[in-house]
Formats: C-alpha cells, sequence, structure tokens
C-alpha cells in the first residue's frame, strides 16, 4: 500500500531495526513463557502464559503485519471484528458452562 | 422516410450473453454476469431435489400410519430436504444469483474485486453439489440437516461424513462470495457512490457477506470434527469420553442461527428496492433502514442457544439467550415499519414483483412474531420440536426469502435476460404461491400447538391431526405449481418475450442506466453519481419521464 | 502519485484510466493502487475467517481445560515441551524472514527476496518436521486416539498418587491432534504458496511497485505463526511447574 511504502522509505534502516527488536522481544517472550510455566502461580499460570502469548502476537499483528502502520483504519477495524466475534464465541459459550450447577 | 417495422426486432446489441458462444465461455468466465447464470441454473437444479423430498415428506404425512416409506427412510428424507434447500438453494440463492449480477453494476464497477475467485465459488459450490448428490444416491444421510451428536458421531448407519464434508465445501463457496462483496462494496465503488447513495440491497448484501464470513468457519470446524471423530475416532462430543454433546450444538448454532440471516437479509434488500420502485418513492429512513441490516448481521450472532433452550444448557445461559432474542427482533421490525411507511402515500403499482413483495410483508411478519412466541422460553418448552417450529421457519424462509427470491427474479429478469415475462401469467403465480404457502403452512401452527412433534413419519397415536396434514399436502401441491409456472414462463420469455428496454420499470439505480442485457463491462463508460439513491422525484418528473423509454 | 480522494475508502481516479498499464494490473480495476488495496483487503478479511475457524477449536479446548484440568495437565506433560518450544522459535524466525523478504521487494533487494523466501521456507520444513518426530512419539505412546489409545497410570501434576482418568485425556488428544493438525496442514499450504512467490520473484515479476503477493502471502505466514504462538502455551504448557 502506498502509504506504508512510504512510510518505510523514510528511513530505510528503520524498519529493520524495529524487525529485529521485535524479533528479539519474541524470542524473549517465548523464553519467559517457559520459564514461568516452570513456576508456581497457581491460578495465575494460565493468566501469565495467555498474557504473554498476547502480547507476542500483538507484536506480530502491529509490527510484522504491519497494522500499526497501516494506512486506513479498515485494517484495524477488520482485526478488530474477528477478535471481537471470537470473543462472542468463547464468552457466550462458556456463559453456559460457567453457570451449570451440576458440572 | 424510413419504413416503420411492424414488428420491433431486438436489436443485437453487444452483451454479456452473445459476446461468445460456447460452452468453455461459460464454464472458464469469469463475468459476473455469467457466473450468475451459472448460479441460478446449479440452485434451481436443487431447489427441485429438496422440493422433491418435501413431496416425498408432505405424501407420507397425508396419512396417520407410517405407510409410504420407512422410518429410517423419513429420517434420511427430512434430512437431506433441510441440507439441500438450506445449504445448496436457499443460502447460495439471492446473493449468488442477484448478488453476483446486481451488486457490481449497482455501485457503477466492471465486475466484482476477485472475478476468478468468484468462478472458483461455483466450481466449489458445484463440488459440494456433486458430493451431496451422490451422497443421496448412496445412501443418504438421516441425521437431520443439524447433524446433532452423538448420532452423527457414533450411532448413524448412513453417509454423515460424505454429507457433513459436501457442506463444508459448499460453505467454503459461500465464504469466498462473502469476501468478495465486501471487497467490492469497499474498494470498488463508483466515483461519487458514497456509502449514503448505495442502494440498500447493496446494504443488505453487506450485511449478509458479514455473516458468511464470521459463521461459516465455525461450521466448518463444527462438521470437521464431527467427520473427524466419524473417520478418525477423535472424540470431542462423545460421552463415553466426557464429551459434551451440547457442545456440538453451540458451536453448530454458532453459525446455523446467523445463517438464517443470511437467507433473509439478501431477501430484504430485494424488497426494499421493489417497495421503492413501486411505490415510486425514496424508501423511508434509509439509514434506520442501512444501519438495522448491520444490527441484524451483529446482533444475530447473539442469540443462538434460543435453539438450544431445552437441550440442557443452564438457565441463567437460557434466560440471556432469550432476552438477546427478543432484542435481535428490534432491527427487522424497523424494517417492516419503514417499509410500510414508504408505501404510505405512495403511488402503488400492483406488478408481479410487488405481488411478491406484500406477500413477503405479511408472511415475513408472522414468522417473525412466532419466532417470539418462540423466544418466550415458556412456549418455547411447549412448542419446540413441534410443527410450530416448522411452520415459523417456514413462514420466514419461504413466506420471507423465497419470495423474496422470485420478486427480485422478476424485477430484475428483464434486465438480466434483455426480455420481459408475461405479466398476467407472472400475476396469477405470485398469488398461487401465496395461498399455496398458506394453505401449507398455516396448519402446521395449529398442528404443533395442538402437540405433533417434528420428524414423525408416523402419527397414527394422533389421528385427529390427518385433517390438518392433507390440508398442508393440498397447500404444497399448489406451491408446487406457483413455483413451476414462472419457471415456464421465463425460459418461454427468452426466445418469445417482448424485448426489454434498458429501464422498463423507470426504477432508480446505476444497473438501469445500462443496456438490458448488459455488456459485458457493464457500462459503456464509468458512471460518476451525483444523486441521492431512490432519486424517484427526478424520475417520475414530467420532463424526465419523457426521456426514458416506457417498458416494450 | 494519487492524492487519496476525500471519501475514505474507495479509490478514487476519476473517469479514466490510469495512464501507467503496468503488466500485473488487472481489467476491472480502474488502477494499481485499488488492485493493491483490493488484495490486502480481501487477505484481511480471509484472515478474520480463518480466526473464526481456529476459534470453534479454541472454544471446545476452553471448556474441556476447565472442566477436566487434572487430566489435561497430565497429557500436556506427557508432549515434549522442549520440541514445542523450539518449534516456537522456528515459526518467530520465520515471521523475521518473511517480514525481511516484504521489505527486500520494496527496496528492489532480489537476492535479498529470494534467500528470504527460500529461508522462510526452510525453516518451514524443519517446524514440520519436529512436528512429525512429535507424533511419532505420540503414535508409539499409543496417546494417538481411537481403539489403541492408552493413557493408563498417568500420575496427575501436583497431585501425588492421583491418577489420569484416560477418558478425559483422550479428549485432549482429539484436540491436540486437530488443533495442531490442522496448523501443520496451513502450514503446508504456506509453503505451497512460497513455492510459488519464489519462483514468481526469480522470475523477476516483483518490483517496489508491485509485489503485493508477497505482502498478503507475509499476511498468511504470520497469521500461522499467531495461531502457533498461542498452541504453545495452551497445549504445552497447562502444569509444568514441579
Amino acid at each position: 500500500m502506498s502509504a506504508h511504502s512510504t512510510s518505510s522509505l523514510h528511513s530505510s534502516s528503520s524498519p529493520l531495526k524495529t524487525y529485529f527488536a521485535v524479533w528479539i522481544a519474541l524470542l524473549i517472550g517465548t523464553g519467559l513463557t517457559v520459564y514461568a510455566a516452570t513456576l508456581d502461580l497457581g491460578r495465575f499460570n494460565a493468566a501469565v502464559a495467555l498474557g504473554i502469548a498476547t502480547a507476542k502476537a500483538t507484536l506480530v499483528a502491529l509490527f510484522f503485519m504491519h497494522v500499526y502502520h497501516a494506512s486506513e483504519k479498515l485494517t484495524k477495524l477488520v482485526v478488530i471484528a474477528a477478535l471481537f466475534f471470537l470473543l462472542l464465541l468463547l464468552g457466550l459459550t462458556m456463559s453456559d458452562y460457567a453457570t451449570r450447577p451440576w458440572s | 422516410m424510413s419504413m416503420e417495422i411492424a414488428i420491433p426486432q431486438p436489436v443485437e446489441r453487444e452483451n454479456y450473453l452473445n459476446k461468445e458462444y460456447g460452452v468453455w465461455s461459460w464454464l472458464l468466465t469469469t463475468d459476473h454476469k455469467r457466473i450468475a447464470l451459472l448460479y441460478l441454473i446449479s440452485i434451481t437444479f436443487f431447489f427441485f431435489i429438496g422440493g422433491f423430498f418435501a413431496l416425498l415428506i408432505r405424501l407420507e404425512l397425508l396419512t396417520p400410519a407410517g405407510d409410504l416409506v420407512q422410518a429410517d427412510t423419513y429420517n434420511k428424507l427430512f434430512s437431506m430436504h433441510g441440507i439441500v434447500m438450506v445449504f445448496f438453494f436457499l443460502v447460495p440463492s439471492i446473493p449468488a444469483v442477484l448478488g453476483n449480477f446486481l451488486v457490481p453494476m449497482m455501485i457503477g464497477a466492471k465486475d466484482l474485486a476477485f472475478p476468478r475467485i468468484n468462478l472458483l465459488s461455483w466450481y466449489l459450490y458445484i463440488i459440494g453439489g456433486v458430493m451431496m448428490v451422490h451422497c443421496m444416491l448412496t445412501g443418504g444421510v438421516d441425521t437431520g440437516w443439524t447433524f446433532y451428536a452423538p448420532f452423527s458421531t457414533n450411532f448413524s448407519n448412513t453417509k454423515v461424513v460424505e454429507a457433513g464434508l459436501a457442506v463444508f465445501v459448499a460453505g467454503f463457496s459461500s465464504i469466498l462470495t462473502g469476501l468478495n462483496f465486501v471487497v467490492t462494496i469497499h474498494r470498488m465503488r463508483a466515483p461519487g457512490m458514497t456509502w449514503s447513495r448505495l442502494p440498500l440491497f447493496i446494504w443488505a448484501h453487506y450485511a449478509t457477506s458479514i455473516i458468511q464470513l464470521l459463521g461459516t468457519p465455525v461450521l466448518a470446524i463444527t462438521l470437521t470434527l464431527v467427520v473427524a471423530e466419524r473417520a478418525l475416532h477423535l472424540g470431542i462430543f462423545d460421552p463415553k469420553l466426557g464429551g459434551d454433546p451440547v457442545l456440538f450444538q453451540h458451536l453448530f448454532w454458532f453459525y446455523s442461527h446467523p445463517a438464517v440471516y443470511i437467507m433473509i437479509l439478501p431477501a430484504m434488500g430485494v424488497i426494499t428496492e421493489i417497495i421503492a420502485c413501486f411505490s415510486r418513492k425514496r424508501i423511508f429512513g434509509y439509514s434506520f433502514v442501512a444501519f438495522s441490516s448491520i444490527a441484524i448481521a451483529v446482533f444475530g450472532f447473539l442469540v443462538w442457544a434460543h435453539h438450544m433452550f431445552v437441550a440442557g444448557t443452564s438457565v441463567y445461559a437460557a434466560l440471556v439467550f432469550s432476552l438477546l432474542s427478543y432484542a435481535v427482533a428490534v432491527p427487522s421490525a424497523i424494517k417492516v415499519f419503514n417499509w410500510t411507511a414508504t408505501l404510505y402515500k405512495g403511488s402503488i403499482h400492483y406488478d408481479a414483483p410487488m405481488l411478491y413483495a406484500f406477500g413477503f410483508l405479511g408472511l415475513f411478519t408472522i414468522g417473525g412474531l412466532t419466532g417470539l412466541f418462540l423466544a418466550a422460553l415458556g412456549i418455547d418448552v411447549h412448542v419446540t420440536d413441534t410443527y410450530f417450529v416448522v411452520a415459523h421457519f417456514h413462514y420466514i424462509m419461504v413466506g420471507g426469502a423465497v419470495m423474496g427470491y422470485l420478486g427480485g427474479m422478476h424485477f430484475w429478469w428483464p434486465k438480466i435476460s434483455g426480455r420481459l415475462y408475461p405479466e398476467g401469467w407472472a400475476r396469477l403465480a405470485a398469488l398461487i404461491v401465496f395461498i399455496g404457502f398458506n394453505l401449507t403452512f398455516f396448519p402446521q401452527f395449529l398442528l404443533g400447538y395442538m402437540g405433533m412433534p417434528r420428524r414423525y413419519y408416523d402419527y397414527s397415536h394422533m389421528p385427529e391431526f390427518q385433517v390438518l396434514n392433507v390440508l398442508s399436502t393440498a397447500g404444497a401441491t399448489v406451491l408446487g405449481v406457483g413455483y413451476l409456472l414462472p419457471m415456464v414462463y421465463f425460459l418461454w420469455s427468452m426466445r418469445y418475450g417482448k424485448p426489454a428496454s434498458d429501464n422498463p420499470w423507470n426504477a432508480a439505480g446505476l444497473e438501469w442506466m445500462t443496456t438490458s442485457p448488459p455488456p459485458t463491462f457493464n457500462f459503456d463508460e464509468e458512471p460518476v453519481v451525483t444523486w441521492e439513491a431512490y432519486n424517484y422525484e427526478e424520475l417520475d418528473a414530467p420532463s424526465h419521464a419523457q426521456e426514458v423509454p416506457v417498458a416494450g | 502519485m494519487r492524492r487519496r480522494s476525500p471519501l475514505p475508502d474507495s479509490t478514487l481516479v476519476g473517469l479514466h484510466h490510469e495512464e501507467e498499464h503496468h503488466p500485473e494490473l488487472l481489467h476491472h480495476f480502474a488502477n494499481a493502487e485499488q488492485q493493491r488495496d483490493s488484495s490486502s483487503l480481501g487477505m484481511w478479511v480471509f484472515l478474520a475467517t480463518e480466526v473464526m475457524f481456529f476459534g470453534g477449536l479454541f472454544c471446545a479446548y476452553l471448556i474441556y481445560r476447565r472442566w477436566y484440568f487434572p487430566d489435561f495437565a497430565a497429557a500436556s506433560k506427557s508432549i515434549n515441551m522442549a520440541l514445542g518450544a523450539t518449534n516456537t522459535a522456528v515459526l518467530i524466525c520465520s515471521s523475521l524472514t518473511v517480514v525481511l523478504a516484504v521489505w527486500a521487494a520494496q527496496t528492489a533487494r532480489r537476492t535479498l527476496l529470494i534467500l528470504s523466501l527460500i529461508a522462510t521456507m526452510l525453516l518451514g520444513v524443519v517446524f514440520l518436521g519436529i512436528k512429525g518426530i512429535e507424533y511419532r512419539d505420540k503414535f508409539v505412546e499409543h496417546h494417538v486416539p481411537g481403539a489403541s489409545f492408552s493413557f493408563e497410570n498417568e500420575p496427575v501434576p501436583g497431585h501425588p498418587g492421583q491418577f489420569a482418568n484416560p477418558r478425559h485425556a483422550e479428549i485432549f488428544f482429539s484436540l491436540y491432534f486437530v488443533m495442531t493438525g490442522l496448523h501443520a496442514l496451513h502450514m503446508i499450504i504456506g509453503l505451497g504458496i512460497f513455492a510459488w512467490l519464489l519462483y514468481a520473484a526469480w522470475k523477476g515479476r516483483f518490483t517496489p511497485e508491485y509485489h503485493t503477493p508477497i505482502e498478503i502471502g507475509g499476511l498468511y505466514w504470520h497469521f500461522v505463526d499467531l495461531i502457533w504462538i498461542y498452541l504453545f502455551p495452551l497445549l504445552y504448557l497447562i502444569d509444568r511447574h514441579p
């Protein structure tokens, strides 16, 4: 997309720096996830693991998939819509399972 | 002076029909209009198959005893009637035929954004269809179109895997159609065609596409899990392993409820166009109708468990879904009010498309209201899995969607074929359809309320239900005649019908500003839109009326 | 460069066709920008459908994990965390090579483009290879659901003396195979896509003005990486603390 190429042509090395920084962050995040899994955090193990995963996913989406520099809101709207309906599926289904008194 | 020709011959301009001849020019076409016709032929074929199963069902139910077919066979009949009608007729019908034909034209584009993917959509539909036909010919499937586990996964002896895969493939076709429409509507509008100038048919198809895109994949994964469980023994819904059959229902209905909005929204779009044209008025409350389409698409995803009130969900979930189901009726009601307000003080013309629109208004309202009855938990416990539900959804899908489809086919037939259909026969057919429909399905409300269960081939312990069943079957016969008539006269008109002018209805919309039939690239010059939608005042202004050719 | 019209998402370019008739411009588009924007939107919308496709599996997974947590924990412990973590790193590296490929296409660096595409594919093959090893291990241990499934006497982590219910563990493994299998299928399709991109790049079809297939192929690949970013902790790390 035109705006995308414009932003990366501002300085040809800046996107590279971002990409390598994100790459390192992702690898560190993976290591953190594994390390955190070996700690006993009780009920927060899952939250931590998913939290780190979400942070990694956000980095991939924003910088590798260029959502951050997306030239129009429509791209972001599509991403948000997909996540919204996914959460709807998960959340409303859980509303049944979480309120069943018998299981 | 030139010689006056007594019988005007159709001017053989180059258009999308005569541009190329030969089977391969059709099978390898990327022209959205030709693809629309390919779909028209295919879905008509499946309509016959689904109708054939319906006929057998109604014949069996003429008598209380199960004497025409065996129980297992009857299970297959209603299953395949449902699968074929839902997935191979209703879901594609308006979007793949009228949508494919009209969406690019209505926005002033040359084609859809992805013409080759459009053709791929059709081939996927055909592949799914062939698989389904093969499944039917080699034993069929008896799980109901709902494929409930664990019967479908563990106990049915029929071709569940093949049917599931056939629907999966057809679903992928549906996803690609939705994808094409969304990108086209965002990216390919002609200069000046702003969102608020779009015909409401486009808004309706945009909303439909959102549902197709976000809902169908969940059906796909659910069917994948059923196939995996059956074929590979990967037990996700198997109660013996601790699996939950209700989970299947959650995942299945997450798509299948929005699916009913896939089936009705396009029809609503058609009806909007017809009512505006034949009232000679701009639709009342354009923004409300546009946004209500989007609201239906979004809200439609919030209500699926109202199909599961007696399935074993928690009471609290049932309450939430019941409340949400009341909410989803509001945008539909908004549309009905706006259509009615459009009619008020309009200049009403009773051409065949408008007769279908009137039929839609009444029948959709009844269907929608009975949906509210079902959304009430107390009533639902009483009438669920009875003929009340069957009548409710047939009022919407047949009284609503099919009448919308027929109305749209009549309205745009001159544009598609370049010919006029015979108006007298068309009005008669519309009347026959309306009468036949009500005779078929109104008794079913009564039957259901009195307790006749659905999916039963034998009601000999309730012989008092026979009278209403006989009425229903009689109605189905009348309805069948009503459906056959358009097929006959549309075909007849292709050779013997009067040639149509560009705009025989003097209707608003870019599609009417090009020839009938249109050229392959739709417009000789890219249109530039400087007027609002439904500019009927301008079209009917005396000075303008002289310039516009009247129906040939 | 065409100025963006006042209308945000329809590329208005006036009445007539662009002067540039780029060989890659398809006839039904008014100009290259419209084609590029359409392709990009099309891929994003497709990825949204993929989110919902995998979403159904995540829904099933979350429900059963909640119901059968001890059994899921025991089953999770039996899959190889080191291999899973390695695969996560492999995919992360492949996402880097993908963005490098896109950057190379944008800046007319054909050699880097080709090398990046090859590297991406190699990493994808490594991923699948490791997956194959894992699957083979599961097969050998009789953890593949079906007639020969067996999960007897497996201790529940953190609860000495308690053993996992084999039937519930079979549900875990059913989900494991469907989720990772579907993911692997998407990887294989991705490899196919990248093979085509590699061929086209080698033929010199991509320029700074036209490299949309690389961008949208990259989006697809990143998405496959995203799914794995969630699969890894959910499947491999349920209860790993000693």
